[in-house]
Parts: C-alpha cells; structure tokens; sequence
C-alpha cells in the first residue's frame, strides 16, 4: 500500500498513474519510437508509459522539454529550475516541484533558495534576481496569467538579459504543461511504513 | 499560419534587436513547438477528439485566459464545434463531464483530484481519451504562456 504525499518536499516521491500506462509488451512500433526519445532512456517509467497513449504528443514533447531545460547559453539551469519550480507550486504537483527543486538543489549546491520557497511560497525571502525570476515565474503560471509589465521590469532591473528571460518564461510555460500531465494523470505516492 | 508568423505577435521584430536575437537563438524551440501544436491539435491519430473539436477546446481555454488573439487562431479551426470554444457555454447538451474537465485542469489544475479522472472514465472516456485530453489542455496552457511572456518583452501587457 502507499499513500499520497501532499506536502511539497525535495524528497521525489513515486508517481501512481491514475489511468492504466501502455504495456511496454503490447506497445506499437510507434509507441515504441517515441519512447527510446525520452530523458531517462534506460527505464521506462509509468509515467512515460501512460504519456504513450498519446504517441504523437509524447514524441514532440520529449526533445522540446530537453531542449527549454538543458540548451546551451542563455539563463543558467539553476535559474530555469525556479521557473519549474514556481510553476509547480502554483499548480501544486508535488512530484515535479520534488524532482526540480532537488536538481536546484544540487545545481547550487545548496538547499536554502528551495528550502525557504517551500516554507515561505511567496513571501520567500530572496536575492533580488530570484525574487524577480520566482514572482515571474509564479504569476505567469496562475490561470489566467498575472504577470504584468512591473514584473517585466523587474526582471530587467535585476539584470535579466532578454535571452534569459525568455528561457524564464519557457521553461515555466513548459511546466505548464507538465504539471497538467504529472499532476491531473496520477499521484505522488510514498510506499507505507517509509517517513 | 504559424503562432510565430502572427502579425501582432512578432510585429517589428528584428534579429538584430535583443528581443529579436533571443528568439533567433532559440528557433529550435520555436520549431518544435509548432510541430507540438501540429501533434496536438491536429494529430494524425486522434482518438475521441477530432481536429475541430481540439481546436474548440483549445480556443476555449486562451478565451478563459483573456487572449483573443490566440482565441482566434484556435477558433478558425472550430467548425461546427465552434459552440464549445464559448467560454460562457458550459457544454451541459452536449459534453457536460469533458467540458467541466477541461475547464478544471486548464484554470484550477491545483485542484485536480483522482475523482475528476474517474469522474471521465464513469462517464465512457477511455484511458487513451483522458490523456489526449490533458496533452491538450496541457499544450494550451503551454503557448499560451509563451505567448504572453513574448508580449510582455516586447512592452505589452498579457
């Protein structure tokens, strides 16, 4: 048994599709194409497997996420995780604020930045160019969008570039999209008896 | 068209310009986002979805964010679904369950709860079905917030 994890945490959880994910054996040879494109290639996850149900999405989907997250030039990776973060926090999927805020984590080299956007959200206390790029961030996730021409300025007053701050504003459209597969197709779930 | 190739989108935009050169540095990711709408809106396979209903839906989702432009480009594609892309029409005659769905994933994702899925399997949608479903409210909510963090480098507002 598990159970669900609701809290937001660095500790990834697991991920319990809440649909039933294509069986790797029963795959079509489309299927099959589209899941040797994804990140993590050695395993295929429930997650990857149930997103195979739509082969056509998933197949563009994969080298896009690479390529808004990981490219060269531009903001640094550190800073394109805050804006995974703070989309994964207005729209609550525990799992991808867990796995982005642990990469943020380890980019840094430091838990304080999302150690305090977890206790605090938005009142985090922040660098001023955090503080711009998570507001940003944040706001450009709520539904209907909120972020304004002040927090355009913002960015630019900390010094954002404008090649920076449109890979902000990627990758937190980008988990847009992600967190309303991650979090609406499944749960984060924790084994029992585990803390 | 192409979002990109929008006229009020891209207007004056120039690669020699900091805005322009950002955007031509990242053409690949302009790329395929435009082979991301064409997969998702206008798939080769669509399951329970056809192309106009999707563009419907989609045209839905940016009218509930307040943009007309990419409302518009969505809703040309409409057809006779085009009653759907009417944010003030709940879709009670016709798809009730989709209709509270999409809306609900699309601007209160945080909310989303595993009745809302079995909410769509009581009512006939298949697995399959469902995550086409969010592959496409998921890719709206995508462009559409690049479409206004574009407008917003460019002096706008979203």
């Amino acid at each position: 048994m598990s159970r669900v994890v609701h809290k937001f945490t660095r500790r990834v959880p697991q991920w319990e599709p809440r649909v039933t994910p294509v069986r790797l054996d029963e795959a079509t040879p489309a299927q099959l194409d589209a899941l040797k494109v994804t990140p993590s290639n050695t395993r295929v996850s429930a997650y990857v497997l149930t997103l195979a149900h739509d082969v056509e999405s998933l197949a563009v989907r994969s080298p896009l996420f690479n390529a808004i997250m990981y490219d060269e030039g531009g903001m640094s990776r550190a800073e394109r995780e805050l804006g995974a973060i703070a989309a994964s926090m207005v729209n609550r999927c525990i799992y991808c604020a867990a796995v982005h805020a642990d990469r943020h984590a380890k980019l840094e080299n430091s838990t304080e930045i999302t150690d305090r956007l977890f206790a605090q959200g938005a009142d985090a206390e922040l660098s001023p160019r955090d503080a711009a790029i998570f507001t940003f961030a944040r706001k450009l996730s709520e539904a209907p969008p909120e972020a304004g021409p002040e927090d355009m300025s913002a960015l630019r007053d900390a010094g954002l570039t404008d090649a920076e701050i449109l890979d902000l504003t990627l990758s937190t459209a980008l988990f847009g999209w992600a967190n309303r597969l991650m979090h609406v197709l499944g749960d984060p779930v924790r084994p029992e008896g585990t803390a | 068209m192409s979002l990109f190739e929008m006229p009020t989108l891209m207007a004056g935009v120039t690669e020699t310009g900091g805005f322009g050169a950002a955007v031509k540095a990242r053409s690949n990711i302009f790329d395929m986002t435009q082979a991301a709408e064409e997969a998702v809106l206008r798939p080769d396979e669509c399951g329970a979805f056809p192309h106009d209903m999707r563009a419907a839906l989609a045209a839905r989702i940016a009218a509930q964010s307040g943009d007309r432009v990419l409302a518009e480009h969505h809703a040309k594609a409409a057809g006779a679904m085009a009653p759907l892309s009417d944010p003030t029409q709940d879709g009670t005659a016709s798809h009730p369950v989709l209709i509270a769905f999409v809306d609900k994933a699309a601007n209160a994702t945080k909310d989303i709860a595993a009745e809302d899925i079995t909410r769509l399997q009581s009512a006939g949608v298949g697995d399959a079905d469902i995550v086409r479903l969010c592959e496409l409210v998921a890719f709206v909510a995508y462009q559409l917030r690049v479409v206004a963090g574009l407008r917003l480098m460019q002096g706008g507002k979203t």
